[in-house]
């Protein structure tokens, strides 16, 4: 038993330094392609790590979602702007030393924060297990006028969408 | 849950969430600053389920609340590539640093 | 029927035609604005002379009213006819009627007729206005008029401009006197109180008591100021320089105002403040000396002149000398009497030679000769008057010059009375030279060609002849010196008996004088050059009038002149500088602001701008354009403020 949460446990860490390398990445990377692939991949392991939380309607709605349909629309967006022979161009920015410094300042910030608060662990939360009818019930009862507000938003950005990137065809 | 003590998942997240700016700041492609929210939001949406999952009192609040993120930044990327995807052709450029016209 | 207040009207008339032609003469009277002027004339005539005549008979009119009030004191206008008015009011009007009919005829024709009666009709009414004053301001107001008439007459021809010369030497010169006549004026005023003659007459006659709070000397100097008008104006060496010049006028002009009335002034006006000349003696040598003075020189001077009209005028300001020695002597009848009988015969001379130069428009009597063949009512008349002058009896002069000659030798001014009847041998002399030279003879210039003039001229010759002729009588020992009597009514002087001696010695002394120019210059008168030669320089001081109008020019106005210069390059220099350097002085001042305007208030908004503009250029880098930079900003503040609310926790 011990060799095997410790193996969890190990498997977690390494999840998540995975996913963080793989973050790393994301940012870092000069071919955009590989960026929005590392991005997939972060997106997977977070989806992993939902799993491990215990949310697993999450982790499958975070891989559709996510990987499926907003990394292709990336992917399509890549391949619709990319100019094959920039590979060479520096992809940071004049601010990133300035920037570097402000993230490094957050991260101690507020990890020190985080790490003195105490935080009231609930047990029974710990245990319960959500189902996806509970969920159901939870979306349509008590939230369901963000739902509503999410429909509309949802239309509202089609909308919007489909009118920026409309080509200018008038004459 | 207890395997992993909340902490260490919030460290997480928050390095997660620092890279995601860094990115958001740094990146010259506007696509990258795109991906790079996608990483912050993602960071938000672990930080909600691990809260749901051990101090929250209702557990499937913040699971509810996290889909909703995951609705908007889907949104938001919708929208953001459409604005690339209008700014390529009218300006030919990918890059934010060569949008600069509102400026002095 | 003709009260005494109907005097008022006597000076009116005049002044009325004066109006009249001065406003519709020149474009509705034309050639009738002499029947205006005339006919003024003659009513005042008719007003005046019953008056007259009622004062003739022994009364005395007298009125005023009040002009103005200032403070307690007032200014009162008004009449005094005695009989030394009376006597000068008879003879103003008959003469200048009879004048003004002779200029109807003289004028005729000159482009400024109705002008020329306007301006005597001025001079009419301020010469009556004269005679009849009760007061030395009205007096002085009509004298000032008199002035101002005499040299608008003066200058009459004013395109020539020896005329207007004359004129404006006329005003200036007396104008000198005036200023002491104003002087003495105001010194009687401030000694006496009073400048009313009847008030002067009672405070200097009255009882001593009275006459004791006054301060003699200074009535002296009243008096020496009050003779200097009489000195101007009636021409007396100094200031006579002026009456000959005075001949450029129209010969009507020269008979009315430089013979018969306004020359005269200046004796009246020793007669009406004879007073003042009695209360004070010691004037009296002064007044005679300057009489004396003149009546030889100018008389001297008659002597060797050419000009008709300027042997004449030189005859006035003799003919004025004696009357003044007269009054010196305190002979106010025989002065004043001199005055009327002169006033007939030197208008009747004046206007016969006016005759002569409208017949032949020469005025040189060496271009003249044998006349009295061509115009014998000029020439005849023109004799009368010279007899009347010369002193022959029995003719007017005669009786009234003896009354003076007889004043000088029985008051004892010896040398006075030799220097007059040698001045009376010249007189008759010089006279009878003209009479010569002019109507008998041949004529000496073929191209003068003569004719009478007109019935309208001739006919006041002869009225004024017997004016000559017969005014004798009044004054004479026939009538038992009644106009003399009649004048102490009023005045009281010295009288004398008449002296045969007198009477002898001018008789002679006329008839020489006569002779001796009909032996000349009938039919020698190469006699006349060669005397000419022999006293050379007298001749040549005779000639050119003593050589006064020099003197003056070079040691009076010359000198003047300079003066003004020098005062008027002051006012051109330093006033006008000074404004000219207060205009400099704003300009400058307004440079300065303009600098400081530019500089200073302009460099202050400049400064504000570019103030403006360099904050701009430090703060206008915030705005990049770049929306990671606005990212950056943001996340940095969010940090601060986190670090902020973190750190105060």
């Amino acid at each position: 038993m011990d060799l095997l949460q410790l193996a969890i446990k190990t498997g977690i860490y390494a999840l998540m330094a995975g996913t963080l390398v793989f973050a790393l990445g994301v940012v870092m990377l000069k071919n955009l392609f590989h960026a929005a692939l590392s991005l997939a991949a972060v997106l997977i392991g977070t989806a992993i790590l939902y799993l491990v939380f215990h949310a697993e309607f999450m982790a499958a709605v975070q891989i559709l979602l996510y990987v499926g349909a907003v990394i292709t629309v990336i992917i399509f967006a890549i391949m619709l702007t990319e100019h094959i022979a920039e590979r060479s161009i520096i992809q940071r920015n004049k601010q990133s030393l300035p920037a570097l410094l402000g993230v490094l300042a957050l991260l101690v910030l507020i990890g020190k924060v985080l790490l003195k608060t105490p935080w009231p662990v609930n047990p029974s939360t710990l245990d319960a297990r959500v189902s996806v009818s509970d969920l159901g019930v939870a979306l349509m009862g008590t939230y369901v006028f963000p739902f509503e507000v999410i429909s509309i938003l949802l239309v509202g950005a089609l909308i919007g969408a489909v009118v920026i990137a409309r080509k200018d065809s008038r004459p | 849950m207890n395997l992993i003590p909340l902490n260490h998942i919030l460290i997480f997240s928050l390095a997660l969430f620092g890279i995601g700016i860094y990115g958001i700041l740094t990146r010259r492609n506007i696509i990258g600053i795109l991906i790079s929210i996608e990483l912050v939001l993602n960071a938000a949406n672990i930080n909600l389920i691990a809260f749901s999952k051990t101090t929250s009192l209702s557990p499937e609040t913040g699971l509810v609340f996290a889909l909703f993120v995951i609705a908007i930044a889907a949104i938001t990327v919708a929208v953001g590539l459409a604005i690339v995807l209008a700014l390529y052709r009218s300006r030919k450029t990918i890059f934010a640093d060569e949008v600069h016209l509102l400026k002095w | 029927m003709v009260t005494a207040d109907w005097i008022y009207l006597v000076p009116l008339f005049p002044l009325m035609a004066f109006v009249v032609n001065l406003l519709w003469g020149a474009r509705f009277l034309k050639n009738k604005a002499a029947w205006v002027s005339i006919v003024a004339s003659v009513a005042a005539c008719a007003v005046a002379l019953p008056i007259c005549v009622k004062v003739f008979g022994g009364a005395r009119f007298s009125n005023e009213f009040v002009w103005l009030t200032i403070g307690s004191g007032t200014l009162r206008f008004g009449y005094l006819v005695d009989p030394l008015s009376a006597s000068l009011l008879s003879m103003v009007t008959i003469v200048g009627t009879l004048i003004q009919i002779y200029a109807a005829g003289y004028m005729a024709g000159d482009p400024r007729f109705s002008r020329f009666f306007a301006y005597v009709s001025l001079f009419m009414f301020a010469m009556l206005t004269l005679t009849i004053a009760n007061n030395f301001i009205l007096f002085f107001m009509a004298w000032e008029i008199m002035g101002l008439c005499s040299y608008l007459l003066i200058g009459f021809y004013f395109e020539k401009t020896s005329a207007a010369k004359a004129g404006l030497k006329a005003f200036l010169t007396t104008r000198v006197g005036d200023v002491g006549f104003l002087i003495g004026m105001l010194t009687l005023f401030a000694t006496l109180g009073t400048l009313d003659f009847s008030e002067i007459n009672s405070l200097l006659t009255g009882t001593s008591q009275a006459r004791l709070g006054i301060n003699t000397s200074l009535l002296a100097i009243s008096a020496l100021c009050i003779f200097c008008g009489t000195i101007g104006k009636s021409a007396q060496f100094p200031l006579h320089v002026w009456l000959p010049d005075a001949m450029e006028g129209p010969t009507p002009v020269s008979a009315l105002i430089h013979a018969a009335t306004m020359v005269a002034a200046g004796v009246f006006l020793i007669a009406r403040s004879f007073v003042i000349f009695m209360a004070v003696p010691g004037t009296m040598p002064v007044v005679t000396t300057i009489g004396c003075v003149t009546a030889f020189m100018a008389a001297f001077i008659a002597l060797t002149q050419t000009d008709i009209k300027r042997i004449l005028a030189y005859s006035t300001i003799s003919q004025l000398g004696y009357m003044v020695t007269a009054l010196g002597m305190q002979g106010l009848g025989a002065g004043t009497f001199h005055l009327i009988t002169h006033a007939f015969f030197k208008a009747l001379l004046f206007l016969g030679a006016g005759s002569v130069i409208h017949g032949t428009h020469v005025q040189d009597i060496r271009q003249m000769g044998g006349l009295f063949k061509k115009m014998p009512h000029t020439a005849l008349t023109f004799i009368i008057a010279s007899l009347a002058l010369a002193g022959v009896p029995p003719l007017s002069g005669f009786w009234s010059k003896d009354e003076i000659l007889l004043t000088a030798f029985a008051s004892g001014h010896s040398l006075v009375f030799w220097t007059l009847l040698l001045t009376a041998f010249m007189t008759a002399f010089y006279m009878f030279r003209l009479v010569f030279m002019t109507f008998f003879g041949k004529a000496r210039d073929p191209k003068v060609h003569a004719h009478e003039s007109p019935a309208l001229m001739t006919l006041p010759l002869w009225a004024l002849a017997v004016g000559a002729i017969l005014l004798g009588i009044p004054g004479s020992p026939m009538t038992h010196h009644w106009f003399q009597r009649f004048l102490a009514h009023a005045i009281h002087h010295p009288e004398y008996h008449p002296s045969t001696f007198v009477m002898t010695c001018s008789v002679v002394a006329a008839i020489s004088g006569i002779a001796l120019a009909g032996i000349i210059y009938s039919k020698n008168i190469r006699w006349a050059e060669a005397i000419a030669k022999t006293f050379r320089p007298l001749y040549q001081l005779s000639f050119n009038k003593f050589y006064f109008d020099e003197i003056y020019s070079k040691y009076i106005i010359r000198p003047f002149n300079a003066v003004g210069a020098i005062f008027f390059k002051f006012d051109a220099s330093i006033i006008d500088g000074a404004v000219n350097g207060a205009g400099t002085g704003s300009l400058w001042i307004g440079a300065v602001k303009n600098w400081i305007d530019q500089h200073i208030v302009d460099g202050l908004v400049n400064f504000m701008g570019t103030f403006t503009r360099l904050l701009n250029s430090i703060v206008k880098r915030l705005q990049t354009g770049f929306v990671q930079n606005y990212l950056l900003i943001a996340f940095l503040s969010f940090l601060v403020f986190i670090i902020w609310e973190l750190k105060l926790i």
